[in-house]
Protein backbone atom coordinates (compact mmCIF):
# COMPACT_ATOMS: atom_id res chain seq x y z
CA UNK A 1 0.00 0.00 0.00
CA UNK A 2 2.94 2.39 0.64
CA UNK A 3 4.17 1.71 -2.50
CA UNK A 4 1.17 2.12 -4.12
CA UNK A 5 1.27 6.21 -2.29
CA UNK A 6 4.22 6.50 -2.81
CA UNK A 7 4.19 5.90 -6.87
CA UNK A 8 0.81 8.58 -6.48
CA UNK A 9 2.86 11.24 -5.14
CA UNK A 10 5.93 10.81 -7.82
CA UNK A 11 3.24 10.34 -10.43
CA UNK A 12 2.72 12.85 -13.23
CA UNK A 13 -0.09 14.27 -11.39
CA UNK A 14 1.22 14.58 -7.45
CA UNK A 15 4.22 16.02 -9.53
CA UNK A 16 2.50 18.86 -11.29
CA UNK A 17 0.37 19.37 -8.17
CA UNK A 18 3.54 20.21 -6.28
CA UNK A 19 5.23 22.10 -8.98
CA UNK A 20 2.67 24.67 -8.71
CA UNK A 21 1.82 27.64 -6.20
CA UNK A 22 -1.84 27.81 -6.95
CA UNK A 23 -3.03 24.15 -8.00
CA UNK A 24 -3.31 22.77 -4.17
CA UNK A 25 -5.35 25.55 -3.31
CA UNK A 26 -7.66 26.00 -6.42
CA UNK A 27 -8.54 22.31 -6.45
CA UNK A 28 -9.26 22.33 -2.74
CA UNK A 29 -11.89 25.29 -3.77
CA UNK A 30 -13.20 22.99 -6.26
CA UNK A 31 -12.72 20.34 -3.60
CA UNK A 32 -15.68 22.75 -1.14
CA UNK A 33 -18.00 23.74 -4.74
CA UNK A 34 -18.46 20.22 -5.14
CA UNK A 35 -18.39 19.49 -1.32
CA UNK A 36 -21.53 21.86 -1.61
CA UNK A 37 -23.55 20.69 -4.47
CA UNK A 38 -23.02 16.94 -2.69
CA UNK A 39 -24.20 17.98 0.95
CA UNK A 40 -27.06 19.83 -0.97
CA UNK A 41 -28.39 16.53 -3.12
CA UNK A 42 -27.81 14.76 0.37
CA UNK A 43 -29.43 16.65 2.20
CA UNK A 44 -32.96 17.51 0.25
CA UNK A 45 -33.67 13.85 -0.24
CA UNK A 46 -32.35 12.74 3.36
CA UNK A 47 -34.53 15.67 5.21
CA UNK A 48 -37.37 14.67 3.21
CA UNK A 49 -37.07 11.38 4.60
CA UNK A 50 -37.23 12.86 7.82
CA UNK A 51 -40.50 15.03 7.02
CA UNK A 52 -38.49 18.23 6.38
CA UNK A 53 -38.00 20.69 4.20
CA UNK A 54 -39.72 20.42 0.64
CA UNK A 55 -42.27 17.96 2.89
CA UNK A 56 -45.29 18.94 0.03
CA UNK A 57 -43.41 16.35 -2.40
CA UNK A 58 -43.21 12.59 -2.54
CA UNK A 59 -39.97 11.35 -2.10
CA UNK A 60 -39.39 9.89 -5.18
CA UNK A 61 -40.24 12.65 -7.01
CA UNK A 62 -37.36 14.51 -4.95
CA UNK A 63 -34.99 11.94 -5.06
CA UNK A 64 -35.19 11.92 -8.74
CA UNK A 65 -34.55 15.28 -9.38
CA UNK A 66 -31.81 15.23 -6.92
CA UNK A 67 -29.66 12.29 -8.36
CA UNK A 68 -28.14 14.24 -11.32
CA UNK A 69 -26.73 16.24 -8.92
CA UNK A 70 -25.85 13.86 -6.35
CA UNK A 71 -23.89 12.54 -9.44
CA UNK A 72 -22.15 15.29 -10.25
CA UNK A 73 -21.52 16.14 -6.89
CA UNK A 74 -19.62 12.97 -5.79
CA UNK A 75 -17.61 12.95 -9.60
CA UNK A 76 -16.73 16.81 -8.83
CA UNK A 77 -15.29 14.94 -5.06
CA UNK A 78 -13.27 12.64 -6.64
CA UNK A 79 -11.80 14.57 -9.60
CA UNK A 80 -10.88 16.91 -7.17
CA UNK A 81 -9.67 14.99 -4.48
CA UNK A 82 -7.34 12.75 -6.29
CA UNK A 83 -4.43 14.93 -7.33
CA UNK A 84 -4.94 16.54 -3.97
CA UNK A 85 -4.72 13.02 -2.62
CA UNK A 86 -1.59 12.59 -4.90
CA UNK A 87 0.11 15.70 -4.34
CA UNK A 88 0.71 14.34 -0.57
CA UNK A 89 0.44 10.57 -1.60
CA UNK A 90 2.96 9.45 0.62
CA UNK A 91 4.42 12.25 3.08
CA UNK A 92 1.09 13.00 4.29
CA UNK A 93 -1.86 11.20 3.91
CA UNK A 94 -0.25 7.51 4.14
CA UNK A 95 -0.11 8.27 7.78
CA UNK A 96 -3.06 10.25 8.38
CA UNK A 97 -5.67 8.69 10.67
CA UNK A 98 -8.09 11.42 9.77
CA UNK A 99 -7.45 10.51 6.08
CA UNK A 100 -8.02 7.05 6.42
CA UNK A 101 -10.81 7.32 8.74
CA UNK A 102 -12.21 9.01 6.03
CA UNK A 103 -11.79 6.59 3.30
CA UNK A 104 -13.61 4.11 5.48
CA UNK A 105 -16.89 6.54 6.07
CA UNK A 106 -16.97 7.16 2.32
CA UNK A 107 -16.77 3.31 1.43
CA UNK A 108 -19.30 2.81 3.86
CA UNK A 109 -21.96 6.07 2.83
CA UNK A 110 -21.20 5.07 -1.24
CA UNK A 111 -22.32 1.44 0.00
CA UNK A 112 -25.01 2.77 1.89
CA UNK A 113 -26.26 5.47 -0.62
CA UNK A 114 -26.21 3.45 -3.57
CA UNK A 115 -27.85 0.37 -2.25
CA UNK A 116 -30.13 0.49 0.75
CA UNK A 117 -30.87 4.49 0.54
CA UNK A 118 -31.33 5.27 -3.56
CA UNK A 119 -33.65 2.23 -3.63
CA UNK A 120 -35.84 2.71 -0.78
CA UNK A 121 -35.92 6.76 -2.17
CA UNK A 122 -36.70 5.93 -5.74
CA UNK A 123 -39.48 2.73 -5.18
CA UNK A 124 -42.79 3.17 -6.54
CA UNK A 125 -44.36 2.62 -3.63
CA UNK A 126 -43.60 2.89 -0.04
CA UNK A 127 -42.25 -0.77 1.50
CA UNK A 128 -40.81 0.61 4.61
CA UNK A 129 -42.15 1.93 7.58
CA UNK A 130 -41.87 5.58 8.82
CA UNK A 131 -39.79 4.81 11.81
CA UNK A 132 -37.47 2.74 8.85
CA UNK A 133 -37.20 5.49 6.49
CA UNK A 134 -36.20 7.66 9.01
CA UNK A 135 -33.67 5.67 10.29
CA UNK A 136 -32.19 4.74 7.12
CA UNK A 137 -31.97 8.84 6.49
CA UNK A 138 -30.19 9.49 9.18
CA UNK A 139 -27.58 7.07 8.86
CA UNK A 140 -27.05 8.71 5.77
CA UNK A 141 -26.61 12.28 7.35
CA UNK A 142 -24.40 10.25 10.03
CA UNK A 143 -22.16 8.87 7.45
CA UNK A 144 -21.08 11.49 4.72
CA UNK A 145 -21.13 13.57 7.81
CA UNK A 146 -18.20 11.58 9.24
CA UNK A 147 -16.78 11.84 5.80
CA UNK A 148 -16.91 15.82 6.07
CA UNK A 149 -15.46 15.32 9.61
CA UNK A 150 -12.79 13.66 8.79
CA UNK A 151 -11.65 15.11 5.94
CA UNK A 152 -11.75 18.13 7.27
CA UNK A 153 -9.53 16.41 10.48
CA UNK A 154 -6.78 15.63 7.70
CA UNK A 155 -5.58 18.88 7.94
CA UNK A 156 -5.34 18.98 11.88
CA UNK A 157 -4.03 15.65 12.54
CA UNK B 1 -9.77 52.79 6.63
CA UNK B 2 -8.21 53.92 9.46
CA UNK B 3 -11.15 53.64 11.93
CA UNK B 4 -11.54 49.83 10.57
CA UNK B 5 -7.73 49.07 11.61
CA UNK B 6 -8.52 50.64 15.05
CA UNK B 7 -11.60 48.65 15.76
CA UNK B 8 -10.20 45.22 14.79
CA UNK B 9 -6.67 46.39 16.95
CA UNK B 10 -9.16 46.81 19.55
CA UNK B 11 -10.94 43.44 18.72
CA UNK B 12 -7.73 42.31 18.83
CA UNK B 13 -7.35 42.18 22.50
CA UNK B 14 -10.52 41.21 23.55
CA UNK B 15 -11.19 38.48 25.97
CA UNK B 16 -13.12 36.38 23.34
CA UNK B 17 -10.07 37.29 20.61
CA UNK B 18 -7.20 35.88 22.82
CA UNK B 19 -9.70 33.32 24.31
CA UNK B 20 -10.02 31.52 20.87
CA UNK B 21 -6.89 32.22 19.60
CA UNK B 22 -4.79 31.07 22.24
CA UNK B 23 -6.75 28.11 22.87
CA UNK B 24 -5.99 24.43 20.63
CA UNK B 25 -9.45 23.21 19.91
CA UNK B 26 -12.05 26.21 20.00
CA UNK B 27 -10.73 27.66 16.59
CA UNK B 28 -10.53 24.42 14.62
CA UNK B 29 -14.12 23.19 15.98
CA UNK B 30 -15.15 26.91 14.53
CA UNK B 31 -13.80 26.34 11.12
CA UNK B 32 -15.00 23.05 10.85
CA UNK B 33 -18.68 24.63 11.58
CA UNK B 34 -17.94 27.32 8.91
CA UNK B 35 -16.92 24.49 6.30
CA UNK B 36 -19.41 21.97 6.76
CA UNK B 37 -22.07 24.22 7.09
CA UNK B 38 -21.85 25.09 3.54
CA UNK B 39 -23.37 22.06 2.85
CA UNK B 40 -26.66 22.86 4.26
CA UNK B 41 -26.53 26.91 3.45
CA UNK B 42 -24.61 26.46 -0.36
CA UNK B 43 -26.12 23.49 -0.83
CA UNK B 44 -29.45 24.11 -0.71
CA UNK B 45 -28.99 27.50 -1.94
CA UNK B 46 -27.48 25.77 -5.01
CA UNK B 47 -30.56 23.59 -5.41
CA UNK B 48 -32.95 27.01 -5.51
CA UNK B 49 -30.21 28.77 -7.52
CA UNK B 50 -30.84 26.00 -10.02
CA UNK B 51 -34.62 25.82 -9.51
CA UNK B 52 -34.53 29.61 -10.41
CA UNK B 53 -32.10 29.02 -13.98
CA UNK B 54 -35.04 26.28 -14.44
CA UNK B 55 -32.39 23.42 -14.65
CA UNK B 56 -33.60 21.44 -11.19
CA UNK B 57 -37.23 20.67 -9.79
CA UNK B 58 -38.76 22.02 -12.48
CA UNK B 59 -42.44 20.64 -11.39
CA UNK B 60 -41.98 22.25 -8.06
CA UNK B 61 -43.92 25.47 -7.95
CA UNK B 62 -40.85 27.98 -7.07
CA UNK B 63 -43.39 29.45 -4.19
CA UNK B 64 -42.96 26.24 -2.22
CA UNK B 65 -39.40 25.18 -3.03
CA UNK B 66 -38.87 28.81 -1.41
CA UNK B 67 -40.91 28.21 1.36
CA UNK B 68 -39.87 24.66 2.33
CA UNK B 69 -35.96 25.40 2.08
CA UNK B 70 -36.03 28.77 3.46
CA UNK B 71 -35.94 28.08 7.05
CA UNK B 72 -32.65 25.24 6.39
CA UNK B 73 -31.16 27.92 4.23
CA UNK B 74 -31.61 30.41 6.77
CA UNK B 75 -30.47 27.94 9.63
CA UNK B 76 -27.16 27.82 7.39
CA UNK B 77 -26.35 30.84 6.95
CA UNK B 78 -27.00 32.14 10.39
CA UNK B 79 -24.44 28.96 11.46
CA UNK B 80 -22.18 30.41 8.50
CA UNK B 81 -22.33 33.77 9.99
CA UNK B 82 -21.59 33.12 13.38
CA UNK B 83 -18.52 30.96 12.87
CA UNK B 84 -17.36 33.88 10.58
CA UNK B 85 -17.66 36.27 13.13
CA UNK B 86 -15.69 34.20 15.50
CA UNK B 87 -12.91 33.02 12.77
CA UNK B 88 -12.57 36.98 11.99
CA UNK B 89 -12.52 38.10 15.72
CA UNK B 90 -9.86 35.36 16.60
CA UNK B 91 -7.26 37.84 14.50
CA UNK B 92 -8.93 40.35 13.13
CA UNK B 93 -6.00 42.90 11.82
CA UNK B 94 -4.39 39.60 9.47
CA UNK B 95 -7.71 39.38 8.23
CA UNK B 96 -8.42 42.72 7.80
CA UNK B 97 -4.91 42.93 5.54
CA UNK B 98 -5.58 39.43 3.84
CA UNK B 99 -6.45 40.50 0.31
CA UNK B 100 -8.45 37.37 -0.37
CA UNK B 101 -10.56 38.70 3.11
CA UNK B 102 -11.84 41.39 1.38
CA UNK B 103 -12.46 39.45 -2.33
CA UNK B 104 -14.70 37.40 -0.14
CA UNK B 105 -16.53 40.34 1.73
CA UNK B 106 -16.94 42.03 -1.50
CA UNK B 107 -18.51 39.07 -3.09
CA UNK B 108 -20.10 38.76 -0.05
CA UNK B 109 -22.52 42.09 -0.58
CA UNK B 110 -22.52 41.58 -3.97
CA UNK B 111 -24.54 38.35 -3.41
CA UNK B 112 -26.79 39.87 -1.28
CA UNK B 113 -27.31 42.52 -3.70
CA UNK B 114 -28.43 40.15 -5.89
CA UNK B 115 -30.67 38.70 -3.32
CA UNK B 116 -32.51 41.80 -2.63
CA UNK B 117 -32.86 42.43 -6.51
CA UNK B 118 -34.81 39.72 -7.10
CA UNK B 119 -36.75 39.97 -3.73
CA UNK B 120 -37.66 43.65 -4.48
CA UNK B 121 -38.19 42.67 -8.61
CA UNK B 122 -39.59 39.30 -10.51
CA UNK B 123 -40.24 37.78 -6.77
CA UNK B 124 -42.85 40.24 -6.91
CA UNK B 125 -44.75 38.88 -10.33
CA UNK B 126 -43.87 35.25 -9.00
CA UNK B 127 -47.52 34.47 -8.67
CA UNK B 128 -47.68 34.80 -12.89
CA UNK B 129 -44.02 32.24 -13.08
CA UNK B 130 -44.65 30.08 -10.23
CA UNK B 131 -45.21 27.01 -12.51
CA UNK B 132 -44.01 28.27 -15.63
CA UNK B 133 -41.90 25.87 -17.79
CA UNK B 134 -39.69 28.24 -18.28
CA UNK B 135 -38.61 30.53 -15.57
CA UNK B 136 -38.28 34.46 -16.63
CA UNK B 137 -35.04 36.07 -17.90
CA UNK B 138 -34.43 37.77 -14.80
CA UNK B 139 -35.08 35.18 -12.45
CA UNK B 140 -32.63 32.79 -14.64
CA UNK B 141 -30.12 35.94 -14.00
CA UNK B 142 -31.04 35.98 -10.12
CA UNK B 143 -30.10 32.44 -10.05
CA UNK B 144 -27.05 32.74 -11.71
CA UNK B 145 -25.12 35.30 -10.51
CA UNK B 146 -25.89 33.62 -6.88
CA UNK B 147 -24.03 30.57 -8.05
CA UNK B 148 -21.29 32.74 -9.61
CA UNK B 149 -20.77 35.16 -6.67
CA UNK B 150 -21.17 32.42 -3.84
CA UNK B 151 -18.39 30.88 -5.80
CA UNK B 152 -16.04 33.68 -5.45
CA UNK B 153 -17.10 33.71 -1.52
CA UNK B 154 -16.24 30.41 -1.14
CA UNK B 155 -12.68 30.21 -3.62
CA UNK B 156 -11.56 33.51 -1.45
CA UNK B 157 -13.16 32.42 1.95
CA UNK B 158 -10.30 28.89 0.66
CA UNK B 159 -7.85 31.47 -0.44
CA UNK B 160 -7.49 33.51 2.95
CA UNK B 161 -5.71 30.93 4.68
CA UNK B 162 -2.89 30.92 2.28
CA UNK B 163 0.00 34.11 2.30
CA UNK B 164 0.71 34.52 -0.97
CA UNK B 165 0.53 38.58 -0.74
CA UNK B 166 2.44 40.99 2.00
CA UNK B 167 -0.73 42.18 4.02
CA UNK B 168 -2.10 45.15 3.47
CA UNK B 169 -2.13 46.41 7.06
Amino acid sequence: MQLAFAWLEHSWLGTAVNNSQWAFAAIEAGHLLALAMLGGAVLLVDMRMLGLGLKDEPVRKLARAAQPWLIIGLVGMIVTGVPLLASLAESKYYANEAFRLKMYFLGAALLFTFTIRQRVALRDRPSTSVLQTRMIAVTSVLLWSGVGIMGRGIGFY
Amino acid sequence: MGVILECCRFLEHTSISVGIRESTWTYPIIESVHVLSLTLFMGLLLLWDLRLLGITLRGFAVSRVWRRLFPWIATGAALMVVSGILLFWSDPVRFYGNIFFRIKFVGLVLALLNALAFHFGIERRLVDWDLAPVTPRAAKFAGGASIVLWALVIIAGRFVAYNWFKPLV
